[in-house]
């Protein structure tokens, strides 16, 4: 195996439950089988930057909306952190780029695709479980405005950049 | 022999990763006809920067690859700490970096991937040291160690062995030293350049493709090599048994060659030497480079016309079993004060068994080859190069999964 094309699956049964009995809200189109957030996305590229236990990293990567409708990431999870925040990077009063965390989580506007990059928005892993060692790969769980949830597959790469990330918006 | 054809081998060149092959020709000329309608002609030419060999496929890319311009071969050294699954681990991020790259993008987490976008045939060759195999708990084929020591030698150990080998290669300067910057950037964890040797031939586009390189002695340097695509070329260079079947073994030898020696030698005295024309590269029995040698043919004095310490005479074996696939690189470095060139071969080859194919060819020329007045070995190196992997797996598969 090379490292895999970060896969994506919906993983909520129920979220997809709650969404169908929503359905009756959507119009009268015959087509109108409501889809879950998760079923219009998919990601590529996704990486880890490589940690050792406990110390603060970054996820990153594309965030793909392949639906009609806008999409909305409101938080992640993965066995490899304690938490994890959805960050973006902005400028304060004194112009200086400080990181903080978004509010209203990542949206992926129909038919786009939202960067997450070293010097910009990012999934921050709070604190790694384990070392995310060079070369292994990592399951992030992301969870939607609808609840509806979506596996990446994201491979740890050495990375000498992304320290913003280490400083806990402190820098 | 015959003349090279420009045409089809085995591992085709993809033109927008679509067509190959003569089909690649069609489509090009497709393109042309489509284009051409109100458009500016120029921009329907192909640029080499553009062209894409397939990493993936049976055999790795780069050993049947018609050769690039530019080659950079790096051998590494494992950090002690690293097992199995970090060899796993390394080798599969190596693999993913090597596929992006020749397809023209940028690696995973890529800090330049606009150095990424012009492959210009980009190849990544991966290839294990004794001491690779070993932390994979697998057996090494039996050849797999340093040469035997020849009396010819002068081996300085900056130039020798290692654990992994990279050779890379493109028609692009730029595009070789980010891509091993990259690669090198991945392997930081895991491992640490040994040493690292740059090659060059003909720039793309100088000569036409297939034309022999010359080193820089001046020499047609390669006329015997199998030709890749053929049985021939199948039956020397590729492994058949076990993990490496699909692979094959290479060589590495760095050859100095006194250039200010060479200087004092005429023409008639380097043709000797040699057994060909410096000109043609022919045999001194023929009239064109690919003419067999007749090593019967006498002159007037009764003397072989292709004398017995010629390089060719020496070099060819009776046995033809014992021959190799030559892929070198020149190399001409920063001279050391007081001289004006520091200059040589980066001497490659692969065959499918070093100790069959290749020691054999070697011990005669350490016995006897007068271009050893000339040509001194200071690097030597030994690796297995694994078969190439599918779509979704990775190079070393075979002894680490």
């Amino acid at each position: 195996m090379s490292l895999r094309t970060p896969s994506v699956r919906v993983l909520s049964a129920v979220s997809v439950v709650a969404a169908l009995a929503l359905s009756g809200c959507a119009g009268g189109e015959a087509s109108s089988t409501p889809v879950p957030e998760a079923a219009d996305f998919h990601a590529t590229d996704a990486w880890v930057k490589a940690a050792p236990a406990d110390e603060m990293t970054a996820a990153f990567g594309e965030l793909v909306n392949d639906g009609d409708n806008d999409i909305t990431v409101v938080s992640a999870t993965s066995p490899a952190a304690s938490m994890i925040e959805l960050h973006e990077t902005v400028q304060n009063e004194s112009g200086q780029s400080v990181m903080r965390e978004v509010e209203g989580g990542f949206t992926i506007p129909a038919h786009s695709t939202r960067e997450l990059a070293p010097g910009a928005d990012h999934l921050m892993i709070m604190g790694a479980t384990a070392p995310l060692l060079a070369g292994e790969e990592v399951a992030i769980t992301l969870t939607f405005s609808d609840d509806s949830t979506a596996e990446i597959t994201a491979p740890v790469k050495e990375f000498a950049g992304a320290n913003e990330t280490y400083e806990g918006g402190d820098k | 022999m015959r003349p090279r054809s420009a045409g089809a081998t085995r591992r085709q060149f993809l033109l927008g990763g679509a067509v190959a092959g003569a089909g690649a020709v069609a489509a090009v000329g497709l393109d042309a006809a489509v284009s051409a309608r109100g458009t500016d002609a120029a921009a329907s030419t192909p640029l080499n920067g553009d062209v894409v060999v397939p990493f993936h496929g049976a055999h790795q890319a780069g050993i049947d690859t018609d050769a690039q311009a530019h080659a950079t071969l790096v051998a590494l050294d494992l950090a002690a700490d690293v097992d199995r699954d970090g060899l796993r681990r390394l080798l599969r991020t190596l693999t993913d970096d090597a596929v992006r790259l020749s397809r023209g993008e940028g690696a995973l987490a890529d800090t330049e991937p606009e150095l990424a976008v012009a492959p210009a045939r980009l190849t990544v060759t991966f290839g294990f040291g004794p001491g690779l195999v070993a932390r994979a708990g697998a057996t090494a084929p039996d050849w797999l160690r340093p040469l035997p020591a020849f009396a010819i030698d002068r081996l300085r150990p900056e130039y020798g062995d290692g654990d992994l080998l990279l050779q890379i290669a493109a028609d692009d300067p730029v595009t070789v030293a980010h891509a091993t910057r990259m690669l090198l950037k991945d392997a930081r964890a895991f491992a640490s350049p040994r040493w690292v040797q740059q090659g060059f031939r003909r720039a793309h586009g100088t000569v036409r493709p297939g034309t022999t390189m010359r080193n820089l002695f001046g020499q047609v340097d390669g006329t015997a090599n199998p030709v890749p695509g053929t049985r021939d070329f199948d039956e020397v260079v590729w492994a058949r048994d076990g993990w490496l079947a699909g692979g094959t073994g290479m060589v590495v030898r760095r050859i100095a060659m006194d250039l200010d020696k060479w200087d004092h030698l005429d023409r008639p005295g380097r043709d000797q030497a040699v057994g060909r024309t410096q000109a043609t590269g022919a045999p001194l029995t023929g009239t064109d480079e690919f003419d067999e040698p007749d090593f019967h043919a006498k002159d007037a004095l009764g003397f072989p016309v292709i004398a017995e310490f010629s390089h060719l005479r020496r070099s060819r074996p009776d046995d033809p079993s014992q021959r190799i696939f030559r892929r070198g690189y020149n190399y001409d470095q920063t001279p050391p004060a007081g001289l004006v060139s520091d200059a040589g071969l980066l001497f490659v080859s692969f065959q499918a068994d070093i100790d069959r194919q290749f020691v054999p060819i070697q011990r005669r020329l350490d016995e006897l080859d007068l271009l050893n007045e000339w040509t001194t070995p200071i690097g030597s190196a030994v690796f297995a190069l694994p078969p190439g992997c599918a779509e979704n797996g990775f190079i070393g598969e075979g002894i680490l999964t």
